[in-house]
């Protein structure tokens, strides 16, 4: 019932999202056809703008875009004339999406293990080398870290190529270009879920019972322990489903990250609008997730 | 974006671990599933043919609709897939004969009569005829097609009314098919440089067929309907463009490469990299040549440098004061080292310029021969503005210098800042715009002096001095002269090329030298990478024209051998 509820109070969100967009975007100076060179008439710009409907008054517009959102149709992308804002999202999500997997599964594949191995070892060794690598993939931005892994792994000692999409050799540095930020945000959060945990009653009880340390750590620790990674799961799934304007640049990746950016600088005002509504829908659906998996997790957490 | 859910009613209620664990690893399981499968899908995808040339082409195109095409990079491929009555030289970038192999002129210079080839035909093997063109013409003059280059066919006996709308008969527009190969085309005023626009792409013939089918989207239906050496093969943005020789092409015999991948790329160390591990055989755009690294590129075979026809400037608000006097608008000119600037910013062994025009650019048969311009003469800049009322700079109004975001267009304005404050004593604050912001401040004179820049349509002065004529959309510094509209028109109205060059050079003085609405800073030069060991076919020209159809690997037989 909770999440029913939950999910009617979608639409009308995601409307008001969508407007506020609409409205933003045309707000912001110049448009997407103030160019370099104008047209050699006034009247040609006039036939422009009447062509996407941009001489129209706003709420007229945005009556005109929901008509057409009602037919699952975004219209026609201002700044890529020959392709429409669904051509562009078919074409370049799935990549993006692709990236985003893989870049999520070496974040939790990699941050999990260190933040459990760091707690285990607490305040000896292990944990603070583990640590300070967490704490510099925190650190170090995308772009300096992309092109650090470019110049080693692909110039240096050429094991991967420098750059384009297609292959799986391909995805190995964009993932972990990608990866690297979240691996170390999860590891920080399962260390520190995972100390909090052991110093807990049912823990201490667990090994009074004669429990092994290993099924305690993994089978009545860990499931607590990763209450935040898995709160911090919805939000970064969405941020990395979606691409990163950085690493799809950097290794010329076919990605929606990109447009997400370029759209807003070109005054693609079609396309700002379309990918936003994407992007809410995705973080508004993978919260839900998340809290539903909270359910399941957490036994003492329930919802109507 | 990245913060925890928002708060959840949590009530407390009986463990039960069982159904709890079974899902748990249920989704672990899950994720591994989906882990495999992201793996498979990467490592399953793709299996296409290599290509026989790759080119880094800069930024992706917007289209690839020759009559909708705005930039260099969307121009380049868009001129492979599509071609006009004549098409431009691989080495010299003039006009040759293209899909017509012949035409006559009248002795007016103001009919051209177009015979195309008998074997003119589509990528399809349908015919190309003189009603192909017609409607082609029509099609990106007629205002619903909405094209910003619709103005490059104003030239046409009433092209400017029909394409703004005030005439709706077509039939009244100067081009015709006298038979289905005769094309007859009759012009406004003689136009010197009209066989240079007929090869450009808003002129080039398109497939009514596709386009009256499926609208905006006619370039992803099939079969593609090509008329020039390449057919698109697919377009995947940001991706690559591939295309495939067009085996209809009349020229096929010479059309080199059989299947070209064009990528797009903006990151300039992506593009170099690409381009060292030999993944891409050219790179030929200078977005993606940093200044900095030039000192080193220079030193290498394979990077090749060469002047074009395009300049860099700025613009006056001529409507602001103290800007309105020629005489402060020369002062500010005067006191400018341009050597300064191309030296120690630039660095690519661009030209200084003192006028619009830049050098080479031609006059029909004969080169034209610019005006002077003002040059570097402090103590002249720091008279003229004494005359104007600012001696040593006192008193002078505080002014800004606009330029789009960018660090040579920084470096740029830092430097002409630092030239004024030492020379003329004026402080000139700089502001620096997004580029969309910038546009809009340009065409609303929303500026006092605003960084600028041009590169030609075709080879002739006209197409930097018309921009300045009074009613031009693209004049926007708020100058108008009478005087200088006149001489213009006069010039273009000649037919002897070389009393027109002396009136061409009459106008350009009136706008370089006497009124100044705007400061000439260089002419850029073009840069490429390319082995000229491995591939041939590509040659730098004034024009910074490259036709695809005759770049090629050396050592790849004709029916492309596939070695990649």
């Amino acid at each position: 019932m909770y999440f029913l509820k939950r999910l009617a109070f979608l639409p009308p969100l995601l409307l008001v999202i969508a407007f506020l967009a609409f409205v933003l975007v045309r707000v912001a100076p110049g448009g997407p056809f103030d160019k370099e060179r104008k047209p050699a008439s006034p009247e040609i710009e006039r036939a422009l703008l009447a062509r996407y409907h941009l001489d129209e008054p706003i709420l007229k517009q945005f009556g005109r875009f929901l008509g057409g959102l009602a037919q699952g149709d975004f219209g026609a992308s201002l700044k890529y004339r020959n392709h429409t804002v669904s051509d562009i999202i078919a074409q370049a999500l799935p990549v993006s999406m692709e990236l985003g997997a893989l870049a999520f599964l070496f974040a939790l594949g990699f941050g999990l293990p260190a933040g459990v191995i760091a707690a285990m070892g607490r305040g000896r060794w292990s944990d603070y080398s583990l640590s300070f690598l967490a704490l510099l993939a925190v650190c170090v931005p995308g772009f300096v870290a992309g092109p650090l892994l470019v110049l080693l792994f692909a110039i240096h000692w050429q094991v991967f190529p420098v750059a384009l999409w297609g292959g799986a050799m391909n995805a190995v540095l964009p993932t972990v270009s990608l990866g690297l930020y979240f691996a170390g945000k999860v590891a920080r959060l399962t260390r520190e879920g995972m100390l909090e945990v052991l110093q807990m009653d049912f823990i201490t009880a667990a090994r009074a019972k004669g429990l092994s340390e290993t099924q305690i750590l993994l089978r009545h620790a860990l499931r607590l322990a990763i209450l935040p990674v898995v709160s911090y799961s919805g939000p970064m799934l969405a941020d990395l489903l979606t691409g990163s304007f950085v690493v799809e640049n950097l290794f010329q990746i076919p990605g929606i990250g990109v447009f997400m950016v370029n759209s807003a600088l070109s005054r693609d005002y079609t396309m700002v609008v379309g990918l936003v509504l994407l992007y809410a829908i995705l973080l508004l659906l993978l919260n839900l997730i998340v809290d539903a998996a909270y359910t399941v997790l957490d036994p003492r957490v329930r919802h109507e | 974006m990245v913060s925890r859910p928002g708060a959840k009613p949590i009530r407390s209620g009986p463990s039960s671990p069982g159904p709890a664990r079974r899902v748990v690893s249920s989704f672990s399981y899950a994720l591994v599933c989906a882990g495999v499968i992201g793996l498979l899908a990467v490592g399953c995808s793709r299996h296409e043919p290599a290509a026989n040339l790759v080119i880094i082409n800069g930024a992706e195109p917007e289209s690839l609709d020759p009559h909708l095409v705005t930039g260099q990079a969307d121009g380049r491929v868009a001129m492979g897939l599509f071609e006009g009555v004549t098409r431009y030289d691989e080495r010299t970038g003039s006009a040759s004969p293209g899909l017509a192999e012949r035409w006559d002129i009248s002795p007016d210079g103001r009919v051209y009569t177009f015979h195309l080839r008998t074997n003119a035909s589509w990528s399809t093997g349908e015919p190309i005829t003189a009603e192909d063109f017609v409607w082609s013409w029509r099609r990106i003059l007629d205002p619903a097609t909405a094209s910003e280059y619709a103005g490059v066919l104003f030239y046409l006996k009433n092209g400017e009314p029909f394409g703004t709308g005030k005439l709706k008969d077509f039939s009244q527009v100067g081009v015709r098919a006298l038979d289905e190969r005769t094309l007859r085309v009759e012009l406004e005023a003689p136009t010197a440089f009209f066989l240079d626009l007929s090869g450009y792409q808003p002129y080039t013939v398109v497939p009514r067929r596709m386009i009256e089918r499926y609208g905006d989207r006619w370039l992803h239906a099939r079969p593609f309907m090509a008329s020039g050496a390449y057919v698109l093969d697919f377009w995947r943005l940001n991706d690559k463009i591939r295309l495939r020789r067009n085996p209809h092409y009349w020229d096929v015999a010479n059309t080199k490469s059989e299947i070209i991948d064009m990528l797009p790329c903006v990151v300039a160390t992506t593009a170099f990299n690409l381009y060292q591990s030999h993944q891409a055989d050219v790179l030929w755009d200078k977005d993606l040549i940093p200044p900095e690294l030039l000192d080193a590129f220079r030193q290498r075979p394979d990077f090749h440098v060469f002047n074009l026809l395009g300049n860099y400037f700025f613009r006056y608000n001529v409507t602001r004061k103290p800007l309105d006097d020629a005489r402060v608008r020369k002062a500010l000119a005067l006191a400018i080292d341009k050597q300064r600037i191309v030296q120690r910013i630039t660095r690519g062994g661009e030209p200084v310029a003192a006028c619009m025009s830049p050098p080479g650019i031609a006059n029909g048969p004969l080169l034209y021969q610019p005006p002077a311009g003002l040059g570097y003469d402090p103590q002249k800049a720091r008279d003229l503005l004494a005359e104007a009322g600012y001696p040593g700079g006192k008193g002078f109004p505080a002014i800004e210098y606009t330029y789009n975001t960018q660090e040579s267009h920084k470096k740029i304005a830092v430097e002409l800042q630092e030239m004024w404050q030492r020379e003329l004593g004026i402080h000139v604050s700089l502001r620096q715009l997004e580029w969309k912001t910038y546009f809009r401040a340009q065409s609303m004179l929303d500026y006092d002096l605003i960084r600028s820049s041009w590169v030609e349509d075709y080879n002739d002065p006209n197409t930097f001095l018309d921009l300045f004529m009074s009613d031009n959309p693209n004049n926007r510094t708020g100058w108008k002269s009478p005087a200088y509209d006149q001489a213009l028109r006069r010039a273009n109205a000649e037919i002897d090329p070389a009393t027109r060059g002396r009136l061409l050079r009459d106008a350009e003085s009136i706008l370089v030298e006497d009124q100044v609405p705007v400061v000439p800073l260089y002419f850029y030069v073009g840069m490429e990478f390319y082995d000229s060991h491995k591939l041939t076919g590509i040659y730098g020209n004034i024009r910074d024209e490259h036709p695809l159809r005759t770049i090629h690997r050396l050592g790849e037989t004709r029916v492309g051998s596939l070695r990649r």
